[in-house]
C-alpha cells in the first residue's frame, strides 16, 4: 500500500492501481467514457482527466498509476472547466434527440452533461457523417449518436474474441465499423450484444418490440436460464413484464451474455409459456394439475417401476435450459435417490 | 595539371532531380567521351543546400560553382571549361556584388556549420567506397572494437545530443533507458516519416548520405543489444528509399551490416518499412502500430518504446538528423560536439528554409544562432524588397514568430518560451503581404486532415477551430469567436492524447498572441490588413479608368458595367473576385481593398 493525496485527504492505495481506481475506491466519482475495468485501457475519451501535482498537463485517471505522495485533484476549476468544454464539443458532433431516444434515463452523455451544466449552444459546428450503416436482427447502430469511445470494438475484440467492430477511418470521418466494412453478418458477428450493452450512448440499441424509458423499469437480478453456465441477469421489468435484459457482473459470465441472454426473453410472457404441470388423462388430453400431484404421480410411478424393474429399467434426461445445480442435482437424485447411472443430458445428443 | 578540372559534381538531390540533373549527368558523360576527356570524373551527389539556385554543377579541384544549369548547357561547359580552360562565366554563380564565387564562399554558406550534412554534396550516395573515402565506418569500427556498450551510450550521453525529431529529449538517455531495460529481443528504429509541410532534412540526408544514418543505426544496435531494425519512411520518398536500399545492399555485401559485422561477431539487420503518407506516424508509438501493421494511431505511454516498444520489445527510435549526429560524435567525442551550439542545446541544427526568402533550401547551423542570421546573412533576405512578418518553425506543431522575436537565438528552450517550438525542422518565412489568420487557418486544415481520430479533443476540437478560422477570414466572424477559439485551443492543448493535437494549437495561439490586431480586423471592420483574404476584398474601379471595356469582357461573371470612354463600375453583388479585370485593365485603374 502507498499513500496519495485525493483532493487533500491522505488515502492508502493498493501500489499499481490507476488514479480511478483509486478513487472509485475512495467513493470519488469520475466520469468515463471508454473505460472498462475489463478491458485495456484506453485512455482515449480523455473526460476522466485530472490535475495531478508537478504533471505538465492533466492526466487520464484510467491509465495513470498512483505513485507514493502523488497529489491529486480529481474536480479542481480547471479539471471541470476543461470536462465541460469536451462535453460541448463532443455533443456538437452528436444528434440531440434524447427525447425520442431509448437510450434516454441510462447515458451517460446525457448524465454528465446534466452534471456539468453544459449549454449545447455553444459549441456549434458540422457533423460527422458516417458511411457505414448496419443491422441485424437483434441490434442497429445509430453513427449519428456515436461519441467513439471504441468500447463496442474493444469488447468485441478482447473479450468476445469476435473483432467485428473496428475504428475506420482518420480524424473527424473516423467511424465505427466493420473490416472493409463488410455486413456485420459476413464480419463474424455472433449477435452476442455486448457491443450493445457496453455502448454508454444510444449509438448501439436492440431492436425492441417494447417501448419503455429507463425510468419506468425496475431491475430484478436472475440468472439466464438458457443454459448450464449461470450468467447473471438484471431482467428489465415495466409493470411485471420483462422489457429487456442486461448482463450483471457475475463471476461466470464477468458481464458479458449470448445472443440468447441478451434477446431471446420474450419467451417470459408469451402465452404458449407453461406455467404450470400438466397431467395427461385417461381421455388422452392434458389439464392442469398442482405441483404436489404432478411430483407426487412422478414419484409413484418411478418407486413402481423401480420396484417391477429394478432401477437400471429407470432413464433420467435432463435440460440444458436448466442452471448447472440444477443438473447436478438431478443426476444426485438419478444415481442416489433412484439408484441408477442411467442419466445423461439434452446437449449431448 | 592538364585541365582546370577533373571531377565534375552534380547534384542529385530531391530538387535538382525535377529540375534534370540525370539528364545533365548523362550529357556530361556524353560530352566528354565524345571530346576525348573520358578520364574526368562525373560525380552524382546529394543535396548541396542552395535548392532555388539548382541545378547545381561544381567543377574540382578548380572550385567553379555553375547554378541553375540546363542539360543544353552542359556542351558549352564542356567545350569552353573542361577542355577550354576557361569557365563559363554566365552560368557561374554570383556572390553579392556580382563577382563568380566558388560554393564554400557564397555567403549562404558562411555561417552554417556542416556535421550532419558534411558529406552531402562530396560524395556519392550510392558508392560505398565514397562513402569509407570521407571518413565513413570508422565510428564502427571505433565502436565495435574498441568500445563496450556502455562506452558507447556514455559518450552520446555526454555530447548532449538531443533528438532532433521535434521534442528535444536527450538521446543519450534513451539509449540508457533501452540498453538497461531487460529483455533478449531488442530493436531499433530510425523515424524517417518526415511530415512537415515544407520539410525536407531528413530526405536530404537519406538521398545524400544514407549509409551515415546506417552505420548509426549499428552503432545503436551494439548499444542497447539490439539485432534487428527498421527505417520507417515515408513512401513518398521514393529517391531517398531507392538509396537507402543501395546502401543497404553495399553495406551488406561489405559485411558492414548482416551477421558477424567486421568480423566481431555482432549481428544487425535492417530492414526498410514505408509509411502510408499519415502525418501522425511521425508519432513514434504510432510509427511502431504502423511498422507492426496495425493502424497508425499513438499509444499510451507510459510504457515507453525504450521499455515496451516495437512487438512488445524494448525499441530504440531516434529520427534521421539525430542518428545522422552519431558517427561523428563517437569519431570526435562529446566534447567536440559540445563545442558547437549553446550548452543546452549543443550541436548543430539542420533547418529547410523555404517561403518569402531568398536562398531556398537546407542549412545546417549551430544552435544558439538568432533567426534573423538565418534569414538574412543565410537566406539573403525577403524577395521583392517587402517586409519581415514572422517565421513558422516546427510546422503545424510550431508557431509563428514574429519580427520583434527575430533576434530570439535559435535552440529548443527559447523557441519554447516564445510559444513555438523546434520542430524537425522546417523553417517558412512570410513577407508582409500574408495574413497571420489566413496561416493560422492553413496550418489548422493540415491538422484536421491529419488528426488519427482516436482522441475526441483533437478530432472535433481541431474541426471546429478550422470552422471559426473558415468564419472569420470569410468575413463572417463573431467577436465571440475569439473567446471561443481561444476555449478550444486550451482544451485541445490539456487534452489531446498525442502531441499531435497537443501541439495543433499553437499556429493560433501564437498568431492569436502576436497578430491579434489581424483578427479584430477581420471581425470588426470585416478587412484584411494583407490583403489576402477574397472574401473579405472588393474590387473597385478608380477615376484612371478610360472606358476601354476591356475589364467588362474579361470579367467572367458579367459583374462590370459602363459605356465606352466612361468610367466603368462593379456590381458587387455579381462580383467573383477572381481579380481578372485588374489583369485586363491597361491603365491600372482597378484596385482591390
Amino acid at each position: 500500500m502507498i499513500n496519495i493525496f485525493l483532493n487533500g485527504s491522505e488515502l492508502a492505495v493498493k501500489e499499481g492501481s490507476t488514479v480511478l481506481e483509486a478513487c472509485k475506491g475512495a467513493g470519488v466519482s469520475i466520469p468515463t467514457f471508454c473505460y472498462d475495468e475489463r478491458l485495456k485501457a484506453e485512455g482515449s475519451c480523455r473526460i476522466c482527466v485530472v490535475e495531478v501535482e508537478g504533471a505538465p498537463k492533466l492526466m487520464p485517471s484510467c491509465s495513470t498509476l498512483v505513485a507514493p505522495g502523488m497529489r491529486v485533484l480529481t474536480h479542481s476549476p480547471k479539471v471541470v472547466k476543461l470536462r465541460k468544454k469536451l462535453l460541448e464539443l463532443m455533443l456538437s458532433n452528436h444528434e440531440i434527440s434524447c427525447l425520442q431516444c431509448e437510450k434516454a434515463g441510462n447515458c451517460l452523455l446525457q448524465d454528465y452533461a446534466y452534471e456539468y451544466e453544459v449549454d449545447t449552444e455553444k459549441t456549434k459546428g458540422r457533423k460527422k457523417i458516417a458511411e457505414y450503416a448496419s443491422s441485424n436482427k437483434f441490434f442497429s447502430l445509430d453513427q449519428s449518436k456515436c461519441i467513439l469511445c471504441g468500447r463496442c470494438a474493444r469488447t468485441c475484440s478482447q473479450l468476445q474474441a469476435n473483432d467485428v467492430w473496428a475504428m475506420a477511418g482518420r480524424g473527424f470521418e473516423t467511424e465505427v465499423s466493420t473490416p472493409f466494412g463488410i455486413d456485420m453478418e459476413e464480419a463474424g458477428c455472433v449477435h452476442c450484444g455486448n457491443c450493445v450493452s457496453v455502448c454508454p450512448v444510444g449509438a448501439l440499441k436492440p431492436n425492441t418490440r417494447h417501448k419503455f424509458r429507463a425510468w419506468e423499469t425496475r431491475k430484478v437480478r436472475s440468472t439466464c436460464a438458457y443454459c448450464g453456465v449461470g450468467c447473471q441477469i438484471d431482467l428489465l421489468v415495466k409493470d411485471d413484464k420483462v422489457v429487456g435484459v442486461e448482463p450483471a457482473g457475475g463471476k461466470s459470465n464477468n458481464g458479458l451474455l449470448c445472443v440468447k441472454g441478451k434477446f431471446a426473453f420474450d419467451f417470459i410472457n408469451h402465452k404458449d409459456r407453461l406455467t404450470e404441470p400438466l397431467i395427461r388423462g385417461e381421455d388422452g388430453r392434458l389439464r392442469p394439475a398442482s405441483w404436489d400431484e404432478a411430483l407426487g404421480l412422478v414419484a409413484g410411478k418411478t418407486k413402481e417401476i423401480r420396484a417391477e424393474f429394478g432401477a437400471d429399467a429407470i432413464m433420467g434426461l435432463s435440460s440444458a435450459r436448466v442452471t448447472n445445480e440444477e443438473n447436478y442435482l438431478f443426476m444426485k437424485y438419478m444415481r442416489a435417490a433412484v439408484g441408477t447411472n442411467n442419466v445423461d443430458h439434452c446437449a449431448r445428443l | 595539371m592538364e585541365h582546370g578540372c577533373d571531377r565534375v559534381y552534380v547534384c542529385a538531390g530531391t530538387g535538382c532531380t525535377s529540375g534534370k540533373s540525370p539528364e545533365i549527368i548523362e550529357n556530361f558523360r556524353q560530352e566528354l567521351n565524345a571530346s576525348g576527356l573520358s578520364d574526368v570524373k562525373v560525380i552524382m551527389t546529394g543535396c548541396f543546400g542552395l535548392c532555388s539556385m539548382g541545378p547545381i554543377v561544381i567543377t574540382q579541384p578548380d572550385d567553379c560553382f555553375y547554378s541553375r544549369v540546363a542539360p543544353k548547357d552542359v556542351a558549352e561547359i564542356v567545350r569552353e571549361h573542361i577542355a577550354g580552360g576557361k569557365p563559363v562565366h554566365r552560368l557561374l554563380f554570383k556572390g553579392s556584388r556580382g563577382e563568380a564565387v566558388s560554393l564554400f564562399e557564397a555567403d549562404f554558406y558562411k555561417k552554417q556549420e556542416r556535421v550532419v550534412l558534411a558529406r552531402c554534396g562530396l560524395i556519392n550516395p550510392e558508392e560505398i567506397d565514397d562513402y569509407i573515402e570521407h571518413g565513413g565506418f570508422a565510428a564502427l569500427e571505433k565502436a565495435l572494437k574498441a568500445m563496450s556498450s556502455e562506452e558507447v551510450v556514455s559518450v552520446i550521453k555526454d555530447s548532449g545530443l538531443r533528438g532532433r525529431g521535434g521534442a528535444g529529449f536527450p538521446t543519450g538517455k534513451k539509449w540508457e533507458f533501452t540498453m538497461n531495460a531487460p529483455g533478449s529481443k531488442k530493436y531499433v528504429v530510425c523515424n524517417a516519416d518526415e511530415g512537415d509541410p515544407g520539410a525536407f532534412m531528413d530526405r536530404s540526408v537519406l538521398e545524400g548520405d544514407p549509409l551515415s544514418v546506417v552505420e548509426a543505426m549499428t552503432i545503436a544496435g551494439y548499444a542497447v543489444g539490439a539485432d534487428e531494425g527498421y527505417i520507417y519512411v515515408r513512401a513518398e520518398y521514393p529517391l531517398a528509399i531507392h538509396r537507402l536500399q543501395v546502401a543497404m545492399g553495399q553495406a551488406l555485401e561489405r559485411g558492414f551490416l548482416g551477421n558477424n559485422i567486421l568480423n566481431t561477431g555482432f549481428d544487425f539487420n535492417l530492414s526498410i518499412r514505408y509509411g502510408a503518407g499519415a502525418f501522425v506516424c511521425g508519432e513514434e508509438t504510432a510509427l511502431l502500430n504502423s511498422i507492426e501493421g496495425k493502424k497508425g494511431t499513438p499509444r499510451l505511454r507510459p510504457p515507453f518504446p525504450a521499455v515496451k516498444g516495437l512487438f512488445g520489445c524494448p525499441t530504440l527510435i531516434n529520427n534521421v538528423e539525430t542518428y545522422a549526429n552519431i558517427c561523428k560524435i563517437i569519431t570526435s567525442g562529446a566534447d567536440w560536439f559540445r563545442s558547437m551550439g549553446t550548452p543546452g542545446s549543443p550541436g548543430t541544427k539542420v533547418f529547410a528554409l523555404g517561403g518569402n526568402v531568398n536562398n531556398i533550401g537546407l542549412v545546417e547551423v549551430p544552435m544558439g544562432i538568432t533567426l534573423r542570421e538565418i534569414i538574412y546573412d543565410i537566406g539573403g533576405g525577403i524577395p521583392d524588397g517587402r517586409g519581415f512578418k514572422a517565421a513558422q518553425t516546427g510546422g503545424p506543431s510550431g508557431g509563428c514568430i514574429p519580427a520583434e522575436h527575430i533576434n530570439t537565438p535559435i535552440d529548443f528552450e527559447s523557441l519554447k518560451a516564445i510559444g513555438s517550438m523546434m520542430g524537425s525542422g522546417g523553417l517558412i518565412v512570410m513577407d508582409d503581404s500574408k495574413c497571420m489568420v489566413g496561416i493560422a487557418k492553413f496550418f489548422m486544415k493540415f491538422m484536421v486532415e491529419e488528426s488519427c481520430g482516436k482522441c475526441a479533443p483533437c478530432r472535433i476540437g481541431l474541426v471546429r477551430m478550422h470552422e471559426i478560422l473558415e468564419r472569420i477570414t470569410g468575413g463572417e466572424g463573431e467577436i465571440g469567436d475569439l473567446a471561443e477559439l481561444e476555449e478550444l485551443a486550451e482544451m485541445v492543448n490539456e487534452l489531446s492524447f498525442c502531441a499531435l493535437g497537443q501541439t495543433a494549437p499553437n499556429p493560433v495561439l501564437t498568431t492569436f498572441r502576436y497578430f491579434k490586431d489581424e483578427y479584430l480586423a477581420h471581425i470588426n471592420d470585416k478587412k484584411c490588413p494583407a490583403g489576402e483574404c477574397s472574401a473579405l476584398l472588393n474590387y473597385e474601379v478608380t477615376d484612371k479608368c478610360v472606358g476601354c471595356t476591356k475589364c467588362a469582357k474579361a470579367c467572367p461573371a458579367a459583374a462590370i458595367s459602363g459605356k465606352l470612354k466612361e468610367k466603368h463600375s462593379i456590381d458587387k453583388g455579381k462580383c467573383v473576385k477572381c481579380g481578372a479585370c485588374m489583369g485586363a485593365c491597361p491603365v491600372k485603374s482597378i484596385v482591390r481593398r
